[in-house]
């Protein structure tokens, strides 16, 4: 995969309303992340950053412009070949994790699989395994309701990886998470980036940048900084108070 | 420093390269920029002021990391009377402040830009912090330091935002009272 891009966009636009009441979230965005890549995209609520998401991971359509997920077009494809698309090629993460309370955390895992098609056996095979790289093996038969906030989310990213997605799309991954538990889904962010997971995080949450390669920071539905850090090896840590 | 060497001094005598030791232990990689230069410095204020007494350890060379130090009396009382006291570090915010303001007051640099930059530098300095403190081999009690190294920048970058909508307001507003 490496040198391929993941995900492209040109021209990227998402507008609300009209006339006076135009908004536009998402204003020409250009966007190249290459496979492997672990993107963060920061800004202050309301910048277009969740929009933006949900356009490259076709949960909605853009008003204008084109996007590529692994050199297939996806703005313009039917519904259905889009709900396959996202079925088998992309993995959501969501800041309220969306498990299901009724089943236990190895079925959470499984569901995609075997919406996929995949049988009963494989898919439980590779949901085990997946809790086990998340390191919830001893918990696969619990509920949610009996996990952390921290144990849910993971569960949650585990789900996300059941079809081997081109592309991880988190949405605030860490807003409902406390200290700790936000160190457990960074330390398995990094985990993935070095699994050569191609990563985008949607984040107000800065301490995602310390598992990035890069941040983009967003303000009114466009791009204003865009930050490429050399490689994630330990830099100088910052000494002093100030 | 003084305090911080007194207080550290507290336990047990100890030789000035124990000291060290016990303050980069505590500090972690935050430690790695303390400039062993100014532990001696302290020892040797505190030396004179007789807050602590030296002597040469037996068959060690006479330099200041191979003397044992040890509180007297009255450094005691000051390591009482330091722990007692209520001080907090002050982040100084005003000077980024006034730099933005004078930017923007005789046009020299769009206050927007300087806060797009110091951004990417207090993003770099929170990014290098939270790596150290994701490091599973990080001493706990290091790591409850690197926390609140994190928690501070965080803050600041917060303030930066409030800082770039207030003036990439102002700029809006004020290309339209020109025109």
């Amino acid at each position: 995969m490496t040198g391929s891009t993941a995900l492209r966009a040109r021209g990227l636009t998402k507008r609300y309303g009209s006339h006076n009441t135009l908004v536009r979230a998402v204003d020409e965005v250009d966007l190249d992340v290459p496979a492997g890549q672990t993107l963060a995209i920061m800004g202050p609520s309301g910048c277009g950053k969740s929009t933006l998401l949900h356009l490259v991971g076709g949960l909605q359509r853009p008003t204008g412009g084109q996007v590529w997920l692994a050199e297939r077009r996806i703005d313009t494809m039917s519904e259905r070949a889009l709900a396959r698309l996202r079925r088998d090629d992309v993995g959501f993460v969501f800041q309220s994790f969306h498990l299901m309370d009724e089943l236990t955390a190895v079925e959470n895992v499984e569901l995609a699989a075997l919406l996929a098609g995949r049988s009963p056996g494989r898919a439980r095979k590779r949901a085990l395994y997946l809790l086990d790289r998340v390191g919830l093996a001893d918990r696969a038969a619990h509920l949610p309701s009996a996990l952390s906030g921290g144990q849910r989310q993971r569960v949650a990213i585990a789900r996300a990886l059941s079809n081997e997605p081109l592309v991880v799309l988190a949405d605030e991954p860490t807003g409902n998470l406390d200290s700790a538990a936000t160190v457990e889904v960074l330390r398995l962010f990094e985990e993935l980036h070095a699994a050569g997971q191609t990563l985008v995080v949607v984040t107000h949450d800065a301490r995602i940048a310390a598992v990035a390669d890069r941040v983009i920071s967003m303000r009114d539905g466009a791009f204003a900084d865009d930050n490429r850090f050399a490689s994630t090896t330990t830099g100088t840590v910052y000494g002093g108070w100030r | 420093m003084q305090d911080v060497v007194l207080a550290m001094l507290a336990k047990e005598p100890a030789h000035g390269y124990e000291l060290r030791g016990r303050m980069r232990d505590a500090l972690g990689p935050l430690g790695e920029a303390m400039n062993a230069g100014q532990i001696y410095v302290a020892l040797a204020r505190l030396g004179r002021t007789g807050l602590v007494t030296s002597e040469r350890a037996d068959g060690l060379p006479d330099r200041p990391d191979r003397r044992v130090y040890a509180l007297t009396p009255a450094g005691q009382q000051r390591v009482a009377g330091w722990l007692a006291e209520v001080s907090w570090p002050k982040p100084d915010l005003t000077e980024f402040h006034l730099k933005l303001v004078a930017a923007a007051a005789g046009r020299l640099a769009d206050p927007v830009a300087l806060v797009d930059a110091q951004r990417r530098e207090v993003l770099r300095r929170l990014r290098d912090t939270q790596r150290a403190a994701l490091d599973r081999s990080v001493d706990p009690v290091v790591g409850v330091l690197l926390e609140g190294v994190v928690l501070r920048l965080r803050a600041d970058l917060e303030w930066l935002e409030v800082c770039e909508r207030m003036w990439t307001e102002r700029d809006r507003t004020g290309r339209k009272a020109e025109v």
